[in-house]
């Protein structure tokens, strides 16, 4: 097992450089100006100005040089500096992050508390209400556009019936919490700061369920069909012809077993949430790694996009090396 | 099988089962179809009922019925069930869990699927028992073990923390055993318990079944489709088709002297050890009735050889034809009995011709499969499926080639086929080494040397028409000039192999298992090949269409001139087809000879054990102990060492396969030294 | 079930109508969906009562009313004719990425199952290394280099969109190699590109169709929420990412975003049904996982 986990580590590394190589390379070869972009178009038409700017970030260079230079400053934890907000991209990513990891580990829970329960109700009560429930709340939340589902919630639960806060982490006049985490929810129980955590928990409630919408319709669908397919094996008949009860046959021998594929889900959606969550970021001016990505994708800012990139691409690496590790636990015929 | 039953049914005895006229059907689009249409029966406590019939004859769903284990869409409509008087069509929902597993056990077909994959062993044997409430988990705990080794799970202790993917499917077979009898039931249902398993296996399992009948007197209802089986344990057996018990006796009274058609059809078409070389199987044609729409008359009428004309008019009650036995047909109900079959002797064949060089040859032939790495560095493994096999398919012969599941004759067929190119030695076909010819080298021999598949629902392409399908390689191979010709040579082809030209334009899922594998042997033969391999090619079938196919099989040999290689797992089947066989054990011939002599007189202690497995009632058997060892390390010296009853120091050594004269070889150090006579029975390891 | 010992009592069965209405009933509401906004896209020049990009100030931001049925945006513009245009893109859009991105990968994925070896390993660690990407930020990260502009966004689209064909592809590849009918095809010397073409190919259509039909539902959400971000389209353009975008900050005018979101909706949900649909037909055992 230990050998097992290095190798595929060392095999994540591996990739990840690959990874990014690839993303430098988009990002250095395509033929958007970043000059251009920046500088605008009165600046943009002087040659001389170009020419100091282009020196000046290291964009005169050879592209393997500069990808040299990059890899080097990768080593020392150096993801170059943001061209749009003049500061070290890894500095700007660990202030976005905390904001982004809050708002999706939330959504996540919140996807798995309601998906895992109702696709095995779904499944269990094959074709009845939960089944036609289960299906109808999993289709309008693979099928309703994120930006969308956000604007309509920020309408009517902010803007129509005002029983939400509205956008961004907090009230415009309340101060963050100060704590250690960035995790407004954490920090503020860290000072025992009630009102805080109140005000933060609010501004969560919309953000996390147009997030999780999708995920929730994406694991409910794969829980119902593992469920089901599970069910029909011959063990659960064999559990029954042994004279379990119901309860037990579904969640001792079906479930577990069923949980395979809703695990690959689950490790997959939540690298996705992270992902993902540009849009929701956008509708609801969430200061989190959405945002920033956003912003620095319009800008052309490239040192940002590469680093952001680059992290969630490890990120998603990461996730997926534990799913496969999680495999070895619930499934004993992938131990070693 | 004698003194099967422990404690002799009275009159007076409250049965154990007792089944009357009970319905189930299966709401289909199209209609209730009656799966399960009026069936009747009792089994007294200790006794042993067998259920036999084809596939499709509701056996299972009857078994299924007992326990009220049916699933939607299939559903009890009528009749009853009472187990110890207690009505089990009544029971709630948490009276029928009490009951079930705790009372009345039931043990499934195929023990791979049968064990959840991710709880451990001793869990699985002793949760019911908790649950029941029979005992403390620790005690249930040491009970779990102790089921394990009564029920001949080597290393139980080991056995019950090890989860189901590190058993073979024997072992696999024997925890569910355990499983079923862990509350020691007053009834045991066994439903195809040794369909899955090899013969040597079987023998283990089918003595575990009789044991706990007669050391414990737990009632059995055994479902088979194979009356062998049957025989072996149970002193009744109910024969069923097309949803209704036809005949309900004594097992041997039955295999002596079926009284109903069907059971006479059932009987005669599994090819004997003792029938005379060359015998022709007695078949009978068509196809169970449409399960929606069932004729009105009797429903074997359309198939049957005797019927008369009652038959199609009149459905026949279940009748006592004789005392102690019940047959539903008008023919036998004044209580004579049907005449034995007869078979036309075969027209006598021209003898394969010996003396030529063979057609097909194989010199030490060997197929390693490499296993992927388990870790970068690590060392390759491989699965040692053929490890150098010698064998030679003269012209006009047909050479038989058994062994049980994992032996490596499916890998045999294909190397000679060139199906996968063999890792070493060579082979041969019609003087040309074709070890390691290329794809396109092949493409100009292909033609002369065909194969049949195993599986008639895997081997014909679902998308493409049976005429397509046939026409395929003579347009591959510019057989024939146009499509008008193509069509008339797969309208003759159809005929050949006794189907109708009009299918032609039907696809592959329109048939049944024997019409389709009638469809894969006519397009092996539209190229009109010198060699047929042929894997397996009724062992996926039911006995009487198995009967039908092996006649055709046979004929087309007389009139083509083929010569077969015949893979099989059925030693009976093998010698009602082959003039030659060879027997294989992990990847090596171990015995070869004249079909009649080897099965007849085997010299290899494995081939006695295989000749002795086949279930057959009254037979001296010897139960063969212990599992072929693992293909991925081969043991040093004679690979059957482990597991043989004579093996000494001297098989240390790997015997060569030595020629004995008169045609037979053996690779064994004291061939002949093991047989049934001197030996009268072995323990299960 | 205490039907013991009672005549024969078949359960009543459900009506042959409602049990087929039951199982296609959502796939053909789905493909009558999916036309009817195909034949909106194609005739959507002569059916909008208003030419998109008709700009009138005296007009801006009216409520839905008798002349204009989903209101008017921000520039006076009516939002139903820029609904209709709008079908235009996003299903061309839906149907260039998955289509050619659907090509693309089950090419490469025959290629590699039937290659094996060295071709296997390149292309599929090449798989890998697009998957390790999330695709929604690769996607705009090339979509930003590349430029605004409908043509690069499906490009970049179909740079994350051909892998997971590529992997299904493969593995049904794989399944089929192993089928006995395709040893029988080799056994009867029929050559290497006729078995793909004949046995190969057609036997692993139907799991690719299905993935392809739930697929566009996606390629359509996710250039849509491309062009919300800008990315898109170039401004005048009507498309219903973007006019989202631009009603975005309208709560009270709700009109503006609301019709674009929900003409996405219906084609997404559409296409699931069809996707759903053309799988229970293809495998009636695997019903309606």
């Amino acid at each position: 097992m230990p050998r097992y986990i290095a190798q595929r580590l060392v095999a994540a590394a591996v990739m990840a450089i690959l990874a990014s190589a690839v993303i430098f390379l988009i990002a250095n070869l395509v033929p958007g100006d970043p000059v251009l972009a920046q500088l605008g178009d009165i600046a943009a038409s002087d040659p001389a100005t170009v020419l100091r700017w282009r020196a000046k970030w290291g964009l005169d260079l050879p592209l393997w040089e500069r990808y040299g230079i990059f890899l080097q400053g990768l080593a020392h934890g150096d993801l170059g500096i943001s061209i749009a907000t003049r500061r070290p991209v890894l500095d700007d990513i660990i202030q976005y992050a905390p904001a982004t990891v809050e708002l999706a580990t939330v959504a996540f829970l919140l996807s798995l508390l309601v998906g895992i329960p109702l696709g095995i109700a779904a499944a269990v009560w094959r074709d009845g209400w939960t089944d036609s429930l289960a299906r109808a709340i999993s289709l309008l939340g693979v099928s309703a556009p994120t930006f969308w589902l956000a604007f309509i919630m920020l309408a009517v639960f902010y803007g129509g019936l005002e029983w939400a806060p509205g956008p961004g982490r907090l009230d415009p006049i309340a101060f963050p919490p100060e704590g250690p985490t960035g995790f407004f929810l954490i920090d503020a129980l860290w000072q025992q700061d009630w009102e805080t955590f109140r005000d933060a928990a609010a501004h969560l409630v919309l953000p996390s369920i147009v997030l999780a919408a999708a995920t929730v319709g994406l694991i409910t669908r794969t829980t119902r069909a593992a469920m089901l397919d599970s069910l029909q094996q011959d063990y659960v008949r064999v559990s029954r012809a042994k004279g379990m009860r119901e309860w037990s046959v579904v969640m001792r021998h079906a479930l577990p077993n069923a949980l395979v594929p809703v695990v690959t889900l689950g490790g997959l959606a939540y690298a996705n949430l992270l992902a993902g969550a540009v849009m929701t970021e956008t509708v609801f001016s969430w200061p989190g790694l959405g945002r920033y990505t956003f912003r620095s994708a319009a800008a052309l800012d490239f040192p940002a996009i590469v680093g952001i990139t680059l992290v969630v691409s490890v990120t998603y690496l990461l996730v997926n090396l534990m799913v496969d590790l999680s495999y070895a636990v619930l499934d004993p015929r992938v131990r070693r | 099988m004698d003194g099967s039953i422990a404690a002799a049914p009275g009159q007076a005895e409250q049965p154990v089962l007792d089944v009357q006229d009970l319905h189930t059907v299966f709401m289909t689009d199209d209609g209730p179809v009656h799966a399960v249409d009026g069936v009747s029966f009792r089994v007294g406590p200790g006794e042993t009922l067998g259920i036999v019939g084809e596939s499709g004859s509701g056996k299972s769903v009857t078994a299924l019925s007992l326990m009220r284990l049916l699933e939607e869409p299939a559903r009890i409509v009528g009749g009853s069930i009472r187990f110890q008087g207690r009505d089990v069509l009544a029971m709630s929902r948490t009276e029928l869990s009490d009951w079930r597993g705790d009372r009345a056990a039931m043990v499934f077909q195929d023990p791979m699927t049968g064990l959840n994959p991710v709880l451990r062993i001793l869990r699985q044997v002793t949760e019911h028992i908790v649950s029941h409430g029979r005992m403390k988990p620790a005690a249930a705990r040491r009970r779990g073990i102790e089921l394990l080794r009564r029920m001949g799970v080597a290393t139980p202790e080991r056995a019950a923390g090890a989860f189901p993917h590190e058993f073979s499917g024997g072992m696999r077979q024997r925890v569910m055993m355990a499983i079923g009898v862990a509350n020691d039931p007053v009834l045991l249902i066994a439903d195809e318990p040794t369909t899955a398993l090899d013969v040597t296996i079987q023998a283990q399992i089918l003595d575990l079944l009789r044991g706990l009948n007669q050391e414990f007197g737990t009632a059995i209802v055994l479902i088979s489709h194979d009356l062998g089986v049957i025989g072996t344990v149970c002193r009744r057996v109910a024969v069923m088709y097309a949803g209704e018990v036809v005949e309900e006796a004594a097992t041997e009274a039955v295999l002596a002297d079926p009284r109903h058609p069907y059971s006479w059809a059932l009987v005669n078409a599994v090819p004997r050890l003792d029938a005379p070389v060359g015998a022709r199987l007695t078949s009978i044609e068509g196809t169970p009735p449409d399960a929606l729409n069932p004729p009105p008359g009797c429903r074997f009428e359309p198939r049957c050889p005797f019927r008369i004309s009652r038959c199609a008019q009149e459905h026949p009650p279940l009748l006592e034809v004789a005392p102690g036995r019940r047959a539903r047909c008008w023919v036998t109900a004044d209580g004579r009995a049907l005449p034995r079959p007869t078979v036309p002797a075969a027209a006598a064949a021209e003898p394969p011709r010996m003396a030529e060089a063979p057609l097909l040859e194989a010199h030490g032939v060997e197929k390693h499969f490499p296993l992927p790495r388990r870790a970068w560095f690590a060392p390759r493994g491989a699965v040692h499926a053929v490890n150098g096999v010698d064998i030679a398919l003269h012209r006009r012969e047909s050479l038989g080639v058994v062994g049980e599941s994992g032996c490596g004759k499916s890998t045999l067929a294909r190397l000679l086929t060139r199906l996968h190119e063999p890792t070493g030695g060579r082979v041969t076909f019609e003087g040309r080494d074709i070890t390691r010819a290329s794809a396109a080298e092949m493409r100009p021999l292909r033609p002369r040397l065909q194969m049949v598949f195993q599986d008639p629902y895997a081997s014909l392409n679902p998308r493409m028409t049976v005429g397509d399908a046939l026409a395929e390689p003579l347009r591959a191979h510019g057989r024939v000039a146009s499509r008008r010709a193509a069509a008339e040579r797969v309208a003759e082809l159809l005929a050949t192999v006794g189907l109708k030209p009009a299918f032609a334009s039907r696809f592959p899922h329109e048939f049944s298992g024997g019409q389709r594998q009638r469809i894969s042997i006519a397009r092996a033969l539209a190229l009109d090949p010198a060699v047929v391999v042929a894997d397996e090619p009724v062992s996926a079938l039911d006995v009487n269409v198995q009967a039908q196919v092996l006649n055709l099989m046979l004929d087309l040999r007389e009139r083509l001139g083929l010569s077969y290689l015949f893979i099989a797992h059925d030693l009976a089947v093998v010698r009602a087809f082959c003039d030659r066989v060879a027997v294989m054990y992990l990847g090596r011939i171990v015995e070869e000879g004249p079909a009649d002599e080897v099965l007849s007189r085997p010299l290899h202690p494995y081939t006695v054990a295989l000749t002795s497995a086949i279930p057959d009632p009254g037979r001296q058997r010897v139960v063969l102990g212990g599992e072929p060892p693992s293909t991925l390390r081969l043991p040093t010296g004679c690979a059957f060492r482990a597991r043989c009853p004579v093996a000494r120091a001297e098989c240390e050594a790997t015997p060569p396969l030595a020629d004995l004269g008169a045609g037979r070889r053996v690779a064994c150090h004291f061939p002949g030294a093991f047989a049934p006579r001197t030996t009268a029975r072995l323990e299960t390891v | 079930m205490s039907a013991s010992a009672a005549p024969l009592a078949l359960p009543p069965t459900r009506s042959h109508l409602r049990r087929r209405l039951r199982r296609y009933g959502p796939a053909w509401l789905g493909g009558g969906i999916v036309l009817a906004w195909v034949l909106i896209a194609l005739l959507a020049p002569w059916i909008a009562p208003y030419p998109p990009d008709a700009v009138d100030v005296t007009s801006r931001l009216l409520p839905p009313s008798a002349a204009h049925w989903m209101g008017t945006d921000t520039l006076g513009r009516d939002v139903f004719s820029r609904l209709l245009h709008g079908a235009r893109l996003s299903l061309f859009a839906g149907f260039s990425v998955v289509l050619l991105g659907a090509a693309l990968g089950t090419l490469i994925g025959i290629v590699a199952a039937w290659a094996r070896g060295w071709w296997d390993e390149g292309l599929m660690r090449l798989t890998d290394l697009v998957l390790c990407f999330p695709p929604i930020i690769l996607a705009l990260a090339i979509a930003a280099a590349l430029g605004i502009g409908p043509v690069n966004t499906i490009l970049a689209m179909l740079v994350v969109w051909w892998p997971k064909f590529a992997r299904l592809a493969r593995a049904l590849a794989l399944v089929q190699r192993s089928q006995e009918y395709v040893e029988a095809a080799t056994v009867l010397g029929l050559r290497p590109r006729r078995i793909l073409a004949r046995h190969i190919l057609p036997n692993t259509l139907g799991p690719l169709a299905v993935l392809v039909t739930l697929d566009l539902g996606n390629a359509i959400l996710t250039f849509a929420g491309l062009s919300f971000l800008g990315l898109g389209v170039i401004p005048p353009t009507p498309e219903w990412g973007s006019m989202v975008a631009e009603g975005r900050e309208l709560v009270e005018q709700w009109w503006v975003a609301t019709f674009p979101g929900l003409a996405i909706l219906t084609v997404v949900v559409g296409f699931n049904f069809c996707g759903d649909g053309l799988r229970d037909w293809l495998d009636p055992k695997g019903r309606s996982r």
